[in-house]
């Protein structure tokens, strides 16, 4: 190991690669899913139109109600408006914010269901159900939810 | 339907640090306990069935280690959900159901001392949307809570009253982790854990262990003849679940639980006592009007979740002590019911009689 005297003496020698423990397959995550997570790495989001012509976000591969399998994905802007939320006061180290925030249930502008996302609005005096909200983009972008940083009064 | 009847139940002590004792351990004393009460030996189980959470163990196939607890000699025809062990109550019931067998044993434990609860539960949460923000279950309850204050259906009062009874009520269950008197006032004065849950809205975390056994009637009647204990029979078994997706649910109401209710045949009868699976104090309010029930019910007559919570064995719990009471003589037909998934995504609700 590095740390020891003799592979400190031949460190230039020692063949070196990095290691994570995990699964190291790749998933699909399909037509559906991926599009809208395809849709974040480029800075937009898209929902999907359900059965009943009511407008999912995040898009759902089947309708929650009917099950029917579902195709027709609609470009949405990345406002919207927080339908009920929840108070973190002590962030833990995943939650990548390190200031006090609010966990919401965001309808997107266009939609008709919600996402489960962050709200970054300083102190919980400044939240309201009802209120205004729009998207804080990552700066790196790579197709994940985390993609959408969090949401800020808009 | 061949008739089935709970005919044994027993819970180790809920408490929130089982210290050394390890599942095996947990699960002996709550398996041996409820054969000790019909006098069964293992030849006289036909089907043993389990719930529990591998991520409690942090391994996958963690569950198989608690076999241990059963003994390996005869071998057994065993089965596990990872899901509440009242899911594992509804597998044997419908193995019974077959005809292929006539006694069952039941399981469900939950060691949670040993990590951090936010970040376990998150990791069962849909991979795509949600799990890699991770959100944890009191964060996600309160989201419910709120959009049921925001749509009139709740006031923090209503909360505070639920708490003040399951602890009250708890006073008469030597298994109970939290009991005592509490006002109101005093608690509505407690501060905001996550906002609008305080630190009592939500479910204690509790280490332990507990076992039912079921039996077709010949067998019930047989075994608990002479012994002053009657078989509570399973008149109505239904599970139903919502999607995992929060933002398509309407949160304020439970369509799963009152579509189960209705199918076990809740209201065919009077209710006299109902223990609900509601984790946060809110959630008994709404299970209450999605399974019809009034105020001639007692709800939660142990304490509820809110008193002692085993993971993954709280659901069976439900079941456990609503078949105490009326097998003892305390009530006749009784309701429970279990839940899994965040915010009552997913639910189990049986309908028990004494006969």
């Amino acid at each position: 190991m590095a740390n020891s005297p003799a592979s400190a003496q031949h460190d230039d020698d020692v063949l070196r690669d990095g290691f994570e423990l995990g699964f190291t397959y790749t998933r699909s995550v399909g037509p559906v899913i991926g599009a809208f997570l395809t849709g974040l790495r480029d800075g937009k989001i898209v929902g999907i139109k359900g059965s009943n012509g009511k407008v999912i976000c995040p898009p759902t591969e089947y309708d929650p109600q009917t099950s029917e399998e579902l195709s027709e994905i609609v470009n949405l802007p990345s406002t919207g408006t927080v339908k009920t939320w929840s108070w973190i006061s002590q962030p833990h180290k995943k939650h990548i914010l390190t200031q006090p925030f609010a966990w919401a249930l965001i309808q997107i502008d266009g939609a008709d269901t919600s996402l489960l996302h962050k709200v970054d609005a300083g102190s919980e005096a400044n939240m309201k159900t009802g209120m205004k909200v729009k998207v804080r983009w990552a700066d790196d972008r790579r197709g994940f939810i985390t993609d959408i940083a969090c949401f800020e009064p808009a | 339907m061949r008739e089935v009847a709970i005919i044994a139940y027993h819970q180790t002590p809920m408490v929130r640090d089982a210290g050394a004792k390890n599942d095996v351990e947990l699960v002996m004393e709550a398996v041996h306990g409820a054969k000790a009460q019909v006098g069964f030996k293992n030849t006289d189980i036909d089907f043993t069935c389990s719930g529990s959470c591998d991520y409690l163990g942090g391994a996958a196939f963690a569950f198989v280690g608690a076999l241990d607890a059963l003994g390996a000699v005869p071998p057994i025809s065993e089965s596990h959900v990872e899901m509440d062990a009242a899911w594992a109550l509804y597998e044997a019931w419908i193995k019974i159901q077959t005809g292929h067998f006539d006694t069952a044993l039941i399981y469900g434990f939950g060691k949670s001392s040993h990590g951090p609860m936010h970040e376990v539960l998150a990791l069962q949460l849909d991979p795509y949307y949600t799990q890699p923000l991770w959100p944890d279950q009191i964060s996600m309850a309160g989201l419910q809570a709120r959009a049921m204050m925001d749509a009139g259906k709740l006031t923090e009062k209503q909360m505070a009253e639920v708490v003040a009874k399951s602890r009250k009520n708890a006073k008469a269950n030597p298994n109970a982790q939290l009991k005592g008197d509490y006002t109101v006032e005093q608690l509505l004065a407690e501060p905001m854990l996550s906002s609008p849950l305080r630190k009592h809205d939500c479910p204690p975390i509790t280490d332990g262990a507990s076992a039912l056994i079921i039996a077709t009637r010949e067998v019930a009647e047989r075994v608990l003849a002479g012994t002053g204990k009657r078989p509570v029979y399973i008149t109505g078994i239904d599970h139903r679940i919502e999607s995992h997706q929060l933002g398509t649910r309407d949160l304020t109401s439970s369509m799963s639980t009152r579509i189960a209710g209705e199918q076990a045949g809740v209201s065919k009868g009077k209710v006299d006592i109902a223990e609900l699976h509601a984790p946060f104090s809110h959630q008994e309010i709404l299970l209450k009007e999605a399974l019809g029930l009034d105020n001639s019910t007692v709800i939660n007559p142990s304490g509820g979740p809110l008193a002692g919570n085993i993971f993954m064995s709280a659901g069976l719990d439900r079941i456990g002590a609503v078949a105490t009471r009326i097998m003892n003589g305390e009530a006749n037909r009784g309701v429970a019911h279990a839940t899994s998934g965040a915010c009552l995504q997913q639910n189990l609700v049986a309908v028990l009689e004494g006969k």
